[in-house]
């Protein structure tokens, strides 16, 4: 299927529920509610014509100073029918959205990652432990407001030696 | 299972939890998981990632889209041109420029002896890891000729650094082509000569077959792509699903077993070194002439004799080392065939010189998380080897 069919019959599924959908270089990305994400993943994944069984993964953008600020990406394959397609939602900091691990078990690990990166809830999500940051870290290091040589106080394996640093 | 053996045996047992890494010479970088045994058998292996994190996609967002090109050479640092080539595509289709004939049928080369040169080295230390130390130096022996290419035409031995947003940095160096047909004439046979060590082998198939069993369903499920999900039957490959940078214009197959285990990934493995052999042979006989970088002013940079003798020329390259090069606002998700799987590239362009967001999908972390899958219910030495069969990259995994 094309992009644009795939995005009208979601369209005729979900027309309350998208927000935009916007077409860049032969590639549709369509934004909808986050309530809606289950039911639309789920659909997306078991109609027979779309039949997305593979998430290429979960990502996290962070919009600031944009309300709301974060959007989390779902990229989508069909292996059977050779087709990509890409969901967003839009999320208000320090809301939750419903995990897809239940849908897709890979997204388990991209949802860790997208927590610890951003500090988004994922509800249900199995295991929400940190990935690859230490433990004791409280901080987000890919929202935008935090610094990129990163902080003394926050983060500091990261902060140089030979800085002033108060033992 | 562990509470009912100490009752009747009447000693205690109880499931043992091993540290497993980070410097463990098997975990090929450092990886570490905490692993829990019922005596020799694995229940549960759980992955404790991060050691090797540099904040990858951080960095990318505060760097012009040329500045790139090298961080993501370090991201798999095995095949280092697969990975510029994926972001030098992602960011082409963003400015809608096409790389020209003679570029693509080199990028071609180049990310076809990365898959060569990344797959000798996994089954080097594949063959390693479960004791057969034999095969490593007959890989290195290759790896070092296609290292010897790298450095004649681009300098880098281990990162070439030679691909370029529109093109390639500079054209093939003279003599080349000669060395690179050499190194064709002879590779078949030397994979032949690598399948007496191993394909046969009585104690490496023991080790290997029905180990680390990995179904259809699962890997889906799992999102494992290339030689993991093709060990499992599926024959799905993104050069031919995907064509991308002219690979429609090559006749090869794809490699596929049904033996779901680490056998079958060796064998996939193994077969996909002809196969890109195969394509290798093809690029020589299809390479054209003409420009190796696409013409398009203030956006491509332009050919370095130019910045020397013409004032536009020099200003465009001014304005671009200054301020980057700018695309126009979208986002698009682009992805390759990398000798690990599906590695993709999703970029949201602002508008200025640097990206907005830059999500790298590692197939070698997607791929990792299946290590539980695969080895529960196994001895803990197999899962050396299971964790081997994955190929993992840590520098990819971690980002």
């Amino acid at each position: 299927m094309t992009q644009n069919e795939i995005q009208e019959k979601l369209q005729a599924k979900f027309d309350e529920a998208i927000i935009s959908s916007v077409e860049f270089r032969d590639q549709i990305s369509v934004t909808v509610e986050k309530e809606k994400i289950p039911a639309v993943c789920e659909f997306l994944k078991n109609d027979p014509d779309l039949d997305f069984n593979f998430l290429s993964f979960v990502g996290g953008v962070d919009n600031l100073p944009a309300v709301p600020r974060f959007e989390i990406v779902y990229q989508l394959y069909s292996l059977k029918h050779n087709h990509r397609f890409r969901i967003k939602t839009p999320l208000e900091e320090g809301a939750s959205v419903e995990s897809v691990v239940g849908i897709w078990p890979t997204a388990n690990w991209h949802e860790r990652e997208t927590a610890e990166m951003f500090g988004i809830v994922f509800d249900n999500h199995p295991d929400l432990r940190k990935l690859l940051l230490p433990e004791e870290w409280k901080v987000h290091p890919l929202r935008k407001d935090f610094p990129l040589q990163g902080s003394p106080q926050d983060t500091p394996d990261l902060w140089p030696k030979n800085t002033n640093r108060e033992e | 299972m562990a509470e009912t053996l100490s009752q009747e045996s009447g000693y205690q047992s109880e499931i043992m939890e091993l540290n497993l890494g980070p410097h463990h010479p098997s975990t090929h970088g450092v990886f570490r998981a905490i692993v829990n045994l019922d005596g020799e058998i694995v229940l549960n292996v759980d992955p404790y990632l991060g050691y090797l994190h540099r904040g990858y996609e951080k960095t990318c967002e505060n760097k012009h889209y040329h500045q790139i090109i090298p961080l993501a050479e370090r991201c798999d640092y095995m095949a280092a041109s697969a990975n510029s080539l994926c972001f030098c595509l992602a960011v082409e289709k963003l400015l809608g420029v096409q790389a020209p004939e003679r570029a693509q049928v080199i990028r071609v080369m180049m990310a076809e002896l990365s898959r060569i040169f990344s797959h000798l080295f996994w089954l080097g230390t594949h063959g390693h890891d479960v004791g057969a130390m034999t095969p490593l130096f007959y890989m290195l022996r290759e790896r070092e000729e296609i290292m010897n290419l790298f450095e004649l035409t681009a300098g880098g031995r281990l990162m070439p650094n030679y691909l370029r947003i529109g093109g390639l940095i500079r054209d093939l160096e003279e003599g080349f082509l000669d060395r690179l047909k050499d190194f064709c004439d002879h590779f078949d046979a030397r994979v032949d000569e690598y399948e007496t060590l191993l394909t046969k082998n009585a104690i490496y198939m023991d080790r290997t077959k029905g180990i680390g069993v990995l179904p259809l369903e699962m890997a889906i499920a799992n999102g494992a792509s290339g030689p993991m999900i093709r060990g499992s039957g599926l024959a799905w490959d993104i050069r031919k699903s995907e064509p991308y940078s002219g690979y429609g214009n090559y006749d090869f197959n794809i490699p596929v077993e049904t033996g779901c285990d680490v056998y079958a990934r060796y064998l996939v493995r193994v077969a996909e070194m002809r196969e890109s052999n195969k394509i290798l042979k093809q690029t020589l006989d299809l390479l054209p002439g003409g420009p190796i970088r696409a013409e398009v002013p203030g956006v491509i940079y332009p050919p370095q004799e130019d910045i020397y003798t013409k004032m536009e020329a020099l200003i465009h390259h001014f304005m671009m080392v200054i301020e980057g090069i700018k695309p126009p606002v979208g986002e698009l998700y682009q992805v390759i065939e990398s000798p690990r799987g599906e590695m993709g590239c999703y970029i949201i362009s602002d508008g200025t010189g640097k990206p907005h967001r830059l999500k790298w999908r590692g197939p070698a972390f997607v791929n990792l998380e299946s290590l539980n899958t695969m080895g529960k219910g196994y001895f803990f030495a197999d899962l050396i080897a299971i964790l081997s069969s994955i190929d993992i990259v840590l520098a990819e995994v971690d980002r």
